[in-house]
């Protein structure tokens, strides 16, 4: 058992810490927030070269590892500063796609300049009634003389409108809640048929709810086998829940502090807020929430990183428990700000509009402690 | 970072599986597997069977007779020794006076009575507590004067847990005067329980059980000798041994196997024409608990992580203390709902070793709702959980 980071992971860390303090205080990401394209461009070459954008992938994919306590680091260090560029739509939700199901050709031209921060992509999983279910697939794909014949919608596409293209689960085969009969789909996000209504999350984040009439691609675009790509669609969506749960730990981490500097400072009845019991044993609980939810997430990504099959439980723990802190964190750090907690110019009502989505991402608190019962 | 073990970890858990199947009473076992409380007898043959083999003292350094185990070692042991259901080794001595006689104590003291404590030849109890000092410790009154090589000790301590059984007491005394601060004027005595002038009277918990005891003393002589340290020194003394206190206080290891007993009865336990393991709400309750549970035990090891590279034991352990006493009390309380009309009859006999007679209701049932009422002290203990927060307040968030 070892609880510390290797050489290489404190410098990843540091070296997001550093540019977070540097270049992405609240106003600049603000300013990007509200920008045409809801991410810097700029940031994400910067992300390039710095190599993030290569975190989760082998290394024989050409990436910096890819293990689960890697990508903990960096989604933890991007939770701090509320990051908005896409690195969950592209690196972690259709990286782990392609890393998993990709052949060597489309590794060539989809996965390598993914993490040379030229191609923007987007995993477009869930539908308007599936929920959480990942087997709920509805969206069409009818393999006919080589083509793929596409039909349906898809919701609350991450990135799906800057998205060059679109990893698409479509139903090839069988009922519609059956995990036999799913497919993975490259689809060019300019081909005929496809219509989109973007729009900004909450969060900050871009998506897009994407319609597909008749869209036509040829069957070398399946990623994959065909019929067989349920495992593959939960392995991305689990790592992709490991990775909020570790942005969601930097985010509680930040509005904790926050929120303690503030009473500190703010004064009511001639003391400081920091002063009164009521005020104080709630952020001792804050400080709790945010320890064992660190605990839990580590324990996840550790043993994500053991491949013994055991990573669905240990992830769903790690979900339920960290979507139960962030709740109480997100809350409580507007509860004892007043009433400037609830008005737009500051900063810890952006986390807590971030690490309240989070805990409705990729499973909500109680699908994954009822996934743990079950297990 | 991983959490595999390695090679000597898993050769570690090896030898202490097949010691523990060795040498570990089938009786006593059976009982902590009830959670139940073994006998003084019991408690005290396992304890030499520990010594034995070297094991009684993992907290100890090994110059005086702890096993040099790393975190990663104890976690094992703790883990082991709960799934087979040997006892834990009572704290008062091996735990709790014992570092702070090997950290503060003189040389003549560490040879007078850590070995002793280690063999498990004196049985020690805590005299801390008094009726009108609880959470305010440094309140207390019973009071030591100097006169000629004694200290004639005067007072009242209470919630003496086992103090029936102990032969020696450590106790806080105020020696310093009414004009001094109280933190300032605390010593911390070793006391001989046959000395005269202490009466011990027995205080019966919710569950029927005298547990704890009321200690009374009327002048009794102790020698100056048996001070540790200096005096009005002892609230320093103090706080260090409650640190250590705490740090054992979450009890993930003794949680997860109640647990595990708890869903494998729930398996079994009809509801409705099927078993309550199939509830969703039960599962559901259940299932939050274990992840609770399942995050203290991290919290737990990187906090042990952090000692085995040579930091104390610090406030941290409020949080184990806060957060393991309050899973405890869940699953306290999943007992008795699982023991359904089971867990109204009170019939303390039946979990005696030679009670013959006929049995009331399944098993874990009967003494679910007395474990549930006298665990409630849990949370008030070793420092109230409304204590530890307010440590947590000022020392971590500086509040």
């Amino acid at each position: 058992m070892d609880f510390s980071y290797s050489e290489e992971q404190q410098m990843l860390r540091d070296s997001i810490g550093k540019f977070i303090s540097q270049d992405y205080d609240f106003d600049s990401r603000r300013a990007i927030v509200d920008s045409d394209t809801g991410y810097s461009m700029e940031h994400w070459k910067t992300f390039a070269e710095l190599g993030w954008l290569t975190v989760p992938f082998k290394e024989t994919d050409g990436g910096f590892g890819g293990s689960a306590v890697d990508l903990m680091v960096v989604m933890e260090e991007f939770g701090k500063g509320l990051l908005v560029e896409p690195f969950l739509a592209n690196t972690v939700l259709a990286g782990t796609g392609l890393s998993e199901a990709a052949n060597e050709q489309q590794k060539q031209t989809l996965l390598q300049p993914l993490m040379e921060g030229n191609l923007q992509l987007a995993f477009a999983f869930a539908e308007p009634q599936s929920r959480y279910q990942l087997a709920d697939v509805q969206c069409s794909g009818q393999i006919e003389d080589n083509q793929i014949v596409i039909n349906g919608h898809k919701a609350v596409v991450l990135n799906g409108e800057a998205a060059d293209k679109l990893l698409v689960s479509v139903r090839t085969s069988g009922q519609t809640t059956e995990r036999h009969g799913i497919s993975l789909i490259v689809v060019d996000a300019d081909s005929a048929g496809i219509s989109h209504r973007a729009y900004t999350n909450v969060d900050g984040h871009r998506a897009a709810d994407i319609w597909f009439d008749q869209v036509t691609v040829p069957v070398s675009n399946l990623l994959g086998e065909a019929d067989k790509a349920i495992e593959i669609i939960e392995m991305v969506i689990d790592r992709a829940a490991l990775a909020v749960c570790a942005e969601a730990v930097g985010a509680m981490q930040i509005s904790l502090e926050r929120t303690v500097e503030y009473t500190k400072i703010r004064k009511q009845f001639g003391v400081t807020l920091a002063s009164f019991q009521a005020l104080q044993h709630r952020m001792a609980r804050m400080f709790m929430e945010v320890e064992q939810a660190r605990s839990i997430l580590l324990m996840a990504a550790m043993e994500m990183d053991r491949l013994d099959g055991r990573a669905p439980r240990a992830l769903s723990a790690a979900k339920s428990r960290i979507g139960k802190a962030a709740r109480k964190v997100g809350q409580e750090s507007i509860q004892i700000h007043g009433g400037v907690g609830v008005t737009d110019e500051l900063d810890v009502g952006h986390y807590f509009k971030r690490l309240t989505t989070i805990q409705y991402q990729f499973g909500s608190t109680d699908f994954h402690t009822a996934r743990f019962a079950g297990s | 970072m991983n959490i595999d073990f390695s090679e000597q970890e898993l050769a570690f858990q090896a030898e202490v599986r097949a010691f523990l199947q060795a040498e570990l009473p089938a009786q006593t076992s059976e009982k902590v597997k009830q959670g139940l409380r073994p006998s003084k007898e019991q408690t005290v043959a396992w304890q030499k069977i520990l010594h034995k083999k070297g094991w009684m003292a993992p907290n100890w350094p090994v110059e005086y007779g702890g096993t040099g185990w790393n975190s990663t070692q104890r976690f094992i042991w703790e883990t082991e020794r709960t799934a087979f259901g040997a006892p834990e080794v009572v704290a008062f001595g091996v735990k709790m006076v014992a570092p702070v006689i090997y950290t503060y104590g003189n040389e003549e003291q560490k040879q007078r009575f850590l070995p002793d404590i280690i063999q498990s030849n004196v049985w020690w109890c805590q005299g801390y507590s008094e009726p009108n000092a609880g959470s305010d410790l440094a309140s207390l009154r019973t009071a030591a004067v100097q006169d000629g090589d004694d200290y004639v000790v005067n007072g009242t301590k209470t919630w003496t847990t086992l103090g029936q059984y102990a032969d020696w007491i450590f106790c806080l005394v105020r020696t310093g005067g009414p004009d001094m601060k109280n933190q300032e004027a605390i010593s911390f005595l070793l006391i001989d329980m046959k000395t005269p002038g202490i009466t011990v009277s027995p205080i019966y918990l919710l569950d029927g059980t005298p547990e704890v005891n009321e200690v009374h003393f009327d002048n009794v002589r102790v020698p100056v000798t048996n001070r540790i340290g200096e005096e009005n020194k002892g609230w320093t003394y103090a706080k260090y041994l409650l640190t250590h206190e705490r740090t054992g206080t979450a009890r993930v290891a003794g949680s997860k196997q109640r647990l595990t007993a708890l869903k494998a009865k729930a398996a079994n336990t009809g509801d409705g024409g099927q078993v309550l393991s199939e509830n969703p709400a039960w599962q559901q309750k259940v299932a939050e608990v274990e992840i609770e549970l399942l995050a203290l035990e991290y919290t737990e090891l990187r906090t042990l992580a952090a000692v085995s590279t040579g930091k104390a034991p610090g406030p941290e352990s409020s949080m184990l203390k806060l957060i393991g006493t309050e899973v405890q009390q869940a699953i306290d309380e999943l007992n008795v709902e699982m023991a359904g009309y089971y867990g109204l009859p009170f019939v303390p006999e039946q979990l005696d070793d030679d009670y013959d007679g006929l049995m009331i209701g399944p098993e874990l049932a009967a003494n679910s709702a007395p474990a549930y009422f006298n665990n409630r002290k849990a949370t008030i203990y070793g420092g109230s959980n409304e204590i530890q927060t307010n440590i947590i307040c000022k020392a971590i968030l500086g509040l």
